[in-house]
């Protein structure tokens, strides 16, 4: 027995791609992984994290191969307080050459605070919902972007990439089904704005395979595949599923979380974003290249959850404990 | 409210009519058949030992569920696996409802005969793809499981008994590792050629991937028509919804899956096992996709079981619903 838990915990880190040739036809050869742990992530953490652990952990998933990592979230600290310490992780985290640190910027003054910062690329909010947006920041969608006209004025001034999140893609706790013309029209929005890339994100996790090929199938038809990321929560354990779905029509952009972090704000006790391992363990297996060392990033979940004082939700590193 | 028409489509008017052209339209089977293995597959893999009245009832709440197949014991030696003692008093007790199945592992004649005597009207039989583990788990080589199958395949055909095969480690073993296609297409053609009306491809540790699913059912599909084919996929992983969504974009229409993800793997410590019936189904009603089976009833299935386990759930579904205040 001791023989067959020693395999099984090499066998994460054993899983090499294997080569393309003998992977599916229909994926992408590459797939660029956004790491959002240590703002989406840690953002929806109870306990805070001092500023020190949240330099520590960046800097460690600088080491794992990943090549984009979002660092923070230039918000008010009245209402992030995780996010407090956003110039002091900006300015403290060793920022490797050819990996991007994006910072989320809700309005004009956050963008001014980022760049001031040190940041280099930014990520602006949309949803595809009208009741989600009125909740969350008191107005209608098509006033959401307006804000956003400054801040992508701005950001062209100053050559700055900027990313765009759409939430509720695939249904909204309030609103319930979405429908897939309405993720396209705002998705179109934010691309016309400017935004390189578009991020879809499953903000409750409540899609399947199903919901997530008609709503792509209505974006694809507005924004090109290759401006195009999925962001799946795994509320409902459907992630891996609804990711494998993306990939199959052509995404190449996944967005996950390291060791899982970030529960679910809309239902208590619930997981949140898919961990980056076990999507990693998937992509390897399907002769995806993703440049991302697994077992390192393992490690740098292990860190974040000590420090956290929480176990895991990454299966494979539940999986590949040390015994 | 949201949740609960968006969880339940069954119970709003329409919803499951219109889902099922989707299902056509993608190329999906229209019906899969879920065979629940909890009761056996689940409790085996589970620490407590659970009194007989509570396995019992666990049985027939499944019952209830619109579940086609529900795994109920294990007619093996109580030394072995000391959870399935009660083998006979179970296969007594349960409620059998019609039009619902209810297999019995039997791995070796004398537990055949004994199920038969206990009232069994189908029996499982379990081989492997890799020599190593069938050593380490039944202490015989592949070939020598084969001929005791064979045994009983005989007695079960003389009597009408259907046999359902397992093969075990079809995407990677403990012990050697990697395991071939091809190996997996072998040991599955002898279970089908003894007669096994279904063969159910288990990856025993939940290494595989939507990769490896592929490339071993193209070799298994050369050998054993579809219809005759089901996978048996643990989240050890977190793999086991993309390599089922993965087998059944192939044309598997035959799932098993364990009510609240009972039953933790024996090779990983801690780790999990059976994928979670509530979210299998979960991901096929939103494909749109015919399995006969009430998620709401299951839930409360898993609720039970996991509180007479005071255990939490595996199933994240049941766990999103239960904290978002839809179960009462």
């Amino acid at each position: 027995m001791a023989a067959a838990r020693g395999l099984l915990s090499r066998w994460a880190v054993s899983l090499r791609p294997v080569s393309a040739a003998a992977a599916a036809g229909a994926f992408p050869k590459r797939v660029k992984v956004v790491e959002v742990g240590p703002r989406d992530g840690l953002q929806n953490e109870k306990n805070v994290v001092p500023t020190a652990v949240k330099i520590n952990l960046i800097n460690m998933l600088s080491e794992t191969g990943l090549q984009v990592i979002e660092a923070t979230s230039f918000v008010s600290p009245k209402w992030v307080p995780q996010m407090a310490d956003h110039t002091e992780v900006m300015q403290g985290i060793n920022k490797l050459p050819g990996i991007s640190y994006p910072v989320l910027t809700p309005n004009l003054k956050g963008f001014q605070a980022a760049v001031a910062a040190g940041a280099k690329e930014v990520s602006i909010f949309g949803a595809a919902s009208e009741l989600f947006t009125k909740k969350n920041i008191n107005c209608s969608i098509e006033e959401s972007l307006e804000r956003f006209d400054e801040v992508m004025a701005a950001a062209r001034a100053a050559s700055i990439p900027v990313r765009g999140y759409v939430s509720c893609v695939l249904g909204c706790p309030y609103e319930g089904k979405i429908s897939a013309a309405k993720v396209a029209e705002v998705s179109k929005k934010m691309y016309s704005m400017g935004c390189y890339e578009i991020s879809l994100g499953d903000t409750i996790g409540i899609g399947t395979p199903g919901s997530m090929k008609e709503m792509l199938t209505a974006v694809m038809k507005e924004v090109p595949v290759g401006a195009l990321a999925v962001h799946c929560h795994d509320t409902y354990g459907q992630a891996l599923a609804n990711i494998l779905v993306a990939l199959q029509m052509g995404v190449s952009v996944v967005d996950a979380s390291v060791a899982g972090l970030g529960g679910c704000p809309y239902a208590q006790g619930a997981s949140g974003n898919v961990a980056t391992e076990d999507l990693v363990y998937m992509l390897n297996g399907l002769g995806i290249h993703t440049g991302v060392d697994l077992q390192k990033l393992m490690d740098t979940g292990t860190f974040i959850c000590n420090a956290l004082n929480r176990r895991t939700n990454s299966k494979v590193s539940q999986a590949s404990c040390r015994l | 409210h949201f949740y609960d028409t968006h969880l339940w489509p069954q119970r709003s008017s329409g919803a499951c009519t219109r889902k099922t052209s989707e299902s056509q339209a993608s190329g999906l089977p229209e019906y899969i058949k879920i065979v629940e293995v909890g009761p056996r597959d689940g409790l085996q893999n589970e620490k407590v030992i659970v009194p007989t009245d509570i396995k019992i009832e666990l049985i027939n709440r499944l019952s209830k569920t619109g579940l086609p197949a529900i795994e109920v014991t294990s007619f093996v030696s109580s030394k072995w696996v000391p959870q399935m003692a009660d083998h006979k008093e179970v296969m007594r007790g349960i409620e059998r409802h019609p039009g619902v199945q209810y297999p019995v592992l039997t791995p070796n004649l004398q537990g055949f005969h004994s199920a038969i005597a206990a009232g069994a009207t189908e029996v499982s039989v379990f081989g492997a793809a890799s020599e190593s583990f069938s050593k380490m788990n039944i202490n015989c080589s592949i070939e020598e499981s084969i001929e005791k199958f064979e045994e009983i395949a005989k007695s079960a055909r003389n009597m009408d008994i259907p046999v359902r095969g397992y093969v075990s480690c079809a995407l990677g073993c403990p012990y050697e590792g990697n395991i071939i296609p091809a190996k997996v297409a072998e040991v599955s053609k002898r279970l089908y050629s003894m007669g096994c009306y279904e063969i159910s491809l288990g990856d025993t540790i939940g290494v595989g991937t939507p990769g490896s699913m592929k490339r071993m059912l193209e070799a298994v599909m050369k050998e054993i028509p579809l219809s005759a084919l089901a996978v048996h996929c643990h989240d050890t992983y977190g793999q086991a919804l993309a390599n089922i969504l993965t087998a059944i974009q192939m044309g598997v229409a035959v799932v098993d899956s364990s009510v609240a993800g009972l039953g933790g793997c024996p090779y990983a410590k801690g780790a999990t096992g059976n994928v979670a019936t509530e979210d299998v189904i979960y991901m096929l009603n939103g494909l749109g996709i015919n399995t006969g089976v009430d998620l709401y009833t299951v839930m409360e299935t898993g609720n039970f079981i996991c509180t007479a386990l005071n255990k939490k759930t595996n199933s994240k579904v049941a766990q999103a619903s239960f904290n978002t205040g839809t179960i009462h």
